[in-house]
């Protein structure tokens, strides 16, 4: 039996030693505060284990870098914060309809702009889901400490390489910059995910093309004898760019589905506390540790509270979330922003309960003191 | 009948292309197909990326590894690509607004990192796909439908900026001279560092219709009265120089490349 490996580990290099347990071995990112160790450790690690690392000039060349890098085998990261996280929406975009495999780690910070580069925040909830245009799906998980930042960093490379798409980890500042012990997980015991080869042969490959029972197209890399076409513009399974109206509808739809129909396997959250709870406490992230310790002190007091803790943000847990607002009177989103994920939980909940907000934005954690208040208040 | 390069490295099934009749991208295109042929490269080693516009167009009708990217990005895409299989030839086909404005902090800093990339700027002074604005390489003075007035903005010249930048290899053709660009090419793909070869190219339905230029004939015939070499051009006077473009290779430099470079780090371990 091999020994445990204990740590004391920053969130930030949990991410990186998830990503490279994960197989990334290409990075290329733009400092950036509170995100910058992950370029630094990365850095640091990847030339000495075969991997590449790449400080590029901006933001938006980081992630066009890891595009490229993902689309001749390489599992890729870049990670960033706030303003960069703007910057890279186009990026993300264009990984979405080409289907290219990345991750994109934000941690955040208080925003709109520069904002308040060395405070937490949770203010790019809906940024994550909805930040680059038009119509697609997306992965966004959202881990609460250290040694989940290793496990959902694991969970963002096999989710991109399963589902062919773009995965955002977003991450708390607060984590991001504080050391927890660890376990590190034996990798033999790690599950990783890798891309799938091509059945086909290079004379009848159809680049986008969804065999029966597949979920995504099969990918095959640049320089292995399959010459075919990516764009950023609506293609037909051949690849190439079309205007032709049911084509586009076709795969616009396919990319949207092909999260939304597997959302159970996606999805992953925890319940605290649920099981006789009449009021519920929606928490995430840095937030979720706080309301943790307050439901706690609550349920000392007789008050019959819990959690439902999503650790994927997007795809929502919609079932999850919809069975448990049936049971309850009340329902409280708690988040370090003026109620973004409150609108998603409203829209599901908001038919079976009451729904209500507590937000701060001052880039201060919300205190399990304050929780206490607001739900004894509420 | 096709002829053979069209064969061989079209894909025919995505053509017709986009461009116009009279258009010079067809020109460079075939150029760089066939400095490929002259080289003897194999299809499945090299990959194409261009950005977006007219001339990034050229990406999806030709048989390689190809990534039509995102506007202005190109050369990011294809560091990338480069860093992670530096097997491939890879090679960039952009456009003037695509290289030098919204990408051309890109230019700067993949010049700068020497890495092994062939660059070929399909510059025809004007934003054709979105129907004739002025671009940072439209003469100052000359038209297009964001400078009513005449364009008020300086020119860029962008050899000098590529070479300032760090490339090692730095050219300059018409679509007049075909065979010239073809030679450029060959040598941009055999430089070992990053290659940037300005092709001037004809736009007759936005640039040169807006700025009273003839037809593609009389663009092309104007190419060749104004593109000079580089010794003929420093035996002219300061009148004669005006309006005339310098042609040829124009810079030739050795620095150690980028990819080179990081796997010697990595040997030192």
């Amino acid at each position: 039996m091999t020994e445990k490996i204990i740590r004391l580990m920053q969130g930030n290099e949990a991410c990186v030693e998830g990503a490279i347990a994960a197989g990334m071995r290409f990075y290329a990112g733009y400092p950036i505060t509170p995100s910058t160790e992950i370029a630094e450790l990365s850095a640091a690690k990847l030339p000495r284990i075969g991997g590449k690392f790449i400080q590029m000039e901006d933001e938006i060349a980081s992630i066009s870098a890891i595009i490229g890098a993902s689309l001749t085998g390489y599992k890729a990261m870049t990670a960033t914060s706030g303003p960069g996280f703007s910057l890279k929406q186009e990026g993300i975009g264009y990984a979405a309809i080409s289907e290219t495999p990345c991750v994109i780690v934000n941690v955040q910070r208080g925003g709109p702009s520069t904002g308040l580069p060395t405070f937490p925040a949770q203010g790019d909830i809906m940024q994550a889901r909805w930040g680059t245009h038009g119509d697609h799906s997306i992965i966004a998980l959202y881990p609460s400490t250290v040694r989940e930042i290793y496990d959902t960093t694991i969970k963002a490379f096999n989710l991109a390489e399963k589902y062919r798409t773009p995965v955002i980890l977003l991450m708390d500042e607060v984590i991001a910059h504080m050391r927890e012990k660890i376990e590190i997980p034996n990798i033999d015991e790690v599950e990783i995910y890798n891309r799938k080869k091509p059945k086909s042969s290079p004379s009848e490959y159809l680049p986008f093309h969804v065999r029966e029972g597949d979920i995504v197209p099969e990918m095959v890399n640049f320089g292995e004898g399959y010459r075919f076409h990516v764009t950023g513009l609506v293609h037909s399974e051949t690849g190439f760019p079309t205007n032709d109206h049911k084509i586009a509808e076709n795969l616009i739809t396919r990319l949207i589905n092909k999260i939304q129909d597997n959302v159970e396997d996606i999805v992953e959250y925890e319940e605290y506390r649920l099981e006789d709870a009449e009021k519920v406490i929606i928490a995430y992230g840095a937030t979720a540790r706080s309301v943790k310790s307050a439901i706690d002190s609550l349920r000392e007091e007789g008050c019959k509270i819990g959690m439902f803790r999503p650790i994927t943000i997007w795809p929502v847990a919609q079932k999850q979330i919809e069975e448990m607002a049936r049971k309850v009177k009340k329902v409280s989103v708690i988040e370090m922003n003026m109620g973004q994920y409150f609108l998603e939980i409203d829209r599901i909940a908001g038919k079976y309960t009451t729904v209500n907000q507590y937000g701060r934005v001052h880039g201060e954690l919300i205190t399990p003191e304050e929780i206490i208040s607001f739900i004894k208040e509420g | 009948m096709p002829s053979q390069l069209v064969d061989k490295y079209y894909r025919t099934e995505s053509l017709p292309h986009i461009w116009c009749p009279g258009c010079g991208n067809g020109i460079v295109t075939r150029a760089i197909v066939k400095a490929i042929d002259n080289l003897g490269l194999n299809q499945d080693d090299v990959c194409i990326v261009s950005g977006i516009g007219c001339s990034s167009r050229a990406s999806g009708y030709l048989d390689f590894n190809t990534i039509h990217t995102t506007h202005g990005r190109a050369l990011a895409f294809a560091t990338g690509i480069k860093f992670a299989n530096p097997k491939l030839h890879v090679i960039v086909i952009t456009g003037d607004g695509d290289c030098v404005a919204i990408g051309g902090n890109h230019l700067i800093h993949t010049a700068r990192r020497n890495i092994d990339i062939t660059t070929i700027v399909f510059n025809n002074n004007i934003y054709g796909m979105t129907g004739g604005q002025y671009s940072p390489t439209t003469p100052t003075g000359d038209r297009g439908t964001t400078a009513p007035y005449g364009n008020i903005d300086a020119n860029f010249d962008l050899c000098n900026l590529a070479k300032a930048a760090g490339a090692t290899y730095v050219s300059r053709a018409t679509v007049f001279g075909a065979n010239m660009i073809i030679k450029q090419v060959e040598n941009g793909i055999k430089n070992k560092g990053f290659s940037f070869i300005e092709t001037i190219t004809i736009c007759p339905t936005y640039y040169g219709r807006k700025n009273k230029k003839g037809d593609s004939v009389d663009m092309i015939t104007d190419l060749k009265e104004i593109a000079v070499n580089k010794v003929s051009y420093e035996k002219l006077s300061e009148e004669q120089r005006k309006g005339k473009i310098i042609v040829g290779e124009l810079y030739k430099g050795k620095r150690p490349e980028y990819v080179e470079e990081y796997n010697r780090m990595v040997e030192s371990f």
